[in-house]
């Protein structure tokens, strides 16, 4: 079967791959991209370390073949902030201790910055709801889910400023 | 056994009339792949046997959601995520705002589709009671035409649909006849999210002065397709719910259900819950929980 010359934008920079239709666009991001801050942990969609934005929302890239990414907008972790000025949810992970072994971080992050895009200031059960799909094996959540309302807060400060 | 995408084909036909035109050409031959919720976990797995699948995702025909005088109608590529956030499905068809999301996670509900549920045919699947206790149709199309077919018609047996070959599943049509109807919504699962049902159930009923008038009721995860409970409805027609319905209602059950062993229940203890939601169901609707 064929390779196909696919374009899509990622992180905002048009970028133009061959690939067989049904790779798994996690695996052309992290081989084929080089962007490797995308994680792969159960590749069934149970876990959501894999987790990027496509044209806006929340995705398991490892449940989606490079086909359907063709023209999308795709942000990954990468995507987010940069060293020497974090995204304010990457920052509050930090701060907070919401990340241990870093396996499910940068989808948890991908997760919580879908989360606050689309509500602003999450209750705890809305926290809960919006990372249900991401696994934790180290934190017990906890710290994951005050990162998420320490990020919330810094937004609230940071627009009313 | 990660799978070798060099033996995979996909093709991304565009538009409605062309994915029909190739089902058309080679029946059998082209899995329809929407959300990929379903197959990419079999094809990752090493386990899915179609080597030429075709994508349907974000086809703009079959994204639509109407609402008609006397129907709702959900075009069958409509994710979770834009059946749960639709204001009228939530006013008006809660139950199937509910199991919507109640499918996997919030990353599955954005890729999961209406469609895909109905098609992959899982007796497990989150929105099938709701969809039996509304009444629901599906409207299928191909090349041939549309038709019309009762949702209770559509498994015919363990992953396996109405649907030939030549098929996709354009709509699910919910009648709106059933306003002042209480409805009745419960899933029994491991956890909140990310599991699959050990038993789900939904049902709607239309209850005066403690007398069920009419019940509409579906049942998931107990036999091989998901059930409309039609001969406990016919049973509890125009009584009272009391401890004598209520025996004869789990009596009836027990015979209709076949639950199995399997990695997420017994069949011991999915016969046990499934007789304990019903009667919470009827206690619920009929208002004396």
């Amino acid at each position: 079967m064929s390779l196909q010359r696919i374009v899509m934008t990622v992180n905002g920079v048009e970028r133009t791959v061959d690939a067989h239709p049904m790779e798994r666009l996690l695996d052309v991001l992290r081989e084929k991209l080089g962007l490797t801050g995308t994680k792969e942990g159960c590749g069934e969609g149970e876990c959501g370390a894999c987790s990027v934005l496509m044209d806006g929302s929340l995705v398991n890239s490892c449940l989606i073949p490079v086909a359907q990414a063709a023209h999308a907008q795709i942000v990954t972790i990468e995507g987010l902030g940069s060293p020497e000025k974090l995204d304010p949810v990457q920052e509050a992970f930090l701060h907070c201790g919401g990340s241990q072994c870093g396996m499910c971080t940068p989808g948890m992050i991908m997760a919580a910055k879908c989360l606050l895009m689309h509500n602003v200031k999450p209750s705890r059960e809305e926290i809960r709801e919006g990372l249900g799909g991401n696994l934790c094996r180290c934190t017990g959540y906890m710290r994951i889910f005050e990162a998420v309302e320490a990020a919330a807060r810094k937004q609230e400060s940071e627009a009313a400023r | 056994m990660r799978a070798a995408p060099e033996q995979y084909e996909m093709i991304s036909p565009g538009n409605l009339a062309a994915a029909l035109k190739l089902m058309a050409s080679e029946p059998g031959r082209w899995l329809p792949v929407a959300g990929g919720t379903e197959v990419m976990v079999q094809y990752s797995a090493g386990r899915l046997p179609q080597r030429n699948l075709m994508n349907v995702w974000g086809l703009p025909e079959l994204r639509r959601i109407e609402v008609t005088p006397d129907a709702v109608v959900i075009g069958g590529g409509c994710t979770f995520a834009e059946i749960r956030a639709h204001k009228a499905i939530a006013a008006e068809f809660s139950m199937l705002a509910k199991t919507a999301a109640w499918v996997g996670s919030i990353a599955n509900q954005n890729r999961a589709t209406l469609a895909g549920n109905l098609a992959n045919a899982s007796p497990a699947a989150d929105s099938p009671p709701a969809l039996l206790a509304y009444e629901a149709e599906i409207e299928l199309i191909s090349v041939r035409g549309t038709r019309r077919i009762p949702y209770t018609q559509c498994h015919l047996d363990y992953k396996r649909t109405a649907l030939t070959q030549d098929e996709l599943i354009l709509a699910v049509r919910l009648p709106r006849r059933f306003a002042g109807w209480r409805d009745y919504v419960r899933k029994v699962g491991t956890r909140n999210a990310q599991a699959i049902s050990k038993v789900c159930m939904a049902a709607q009923a239309l209850v005066q002065d403690g007398v069920v008038e009419a019940i509409r009721m579906g049942m998931g995860s107990v036999a091989p397709v998901p059930l409309r409970l039609a001969a406990i409805e016919e049973c509890a027609a125009g009584r009272k719910v009391n401890a004598t319905l209520i025996a004869e209602c789990r009596q009836l059950l027990d015979k209709m259900i076949a639950p199995i062993d399997d990695i997420r229940s017994t069949i011991e203890y999915r016969r046990l819950v499934a007789g304990n939601v019903l009667e919470d169901c009827l206690r619920t609707l009929a208002g004396t929980a």
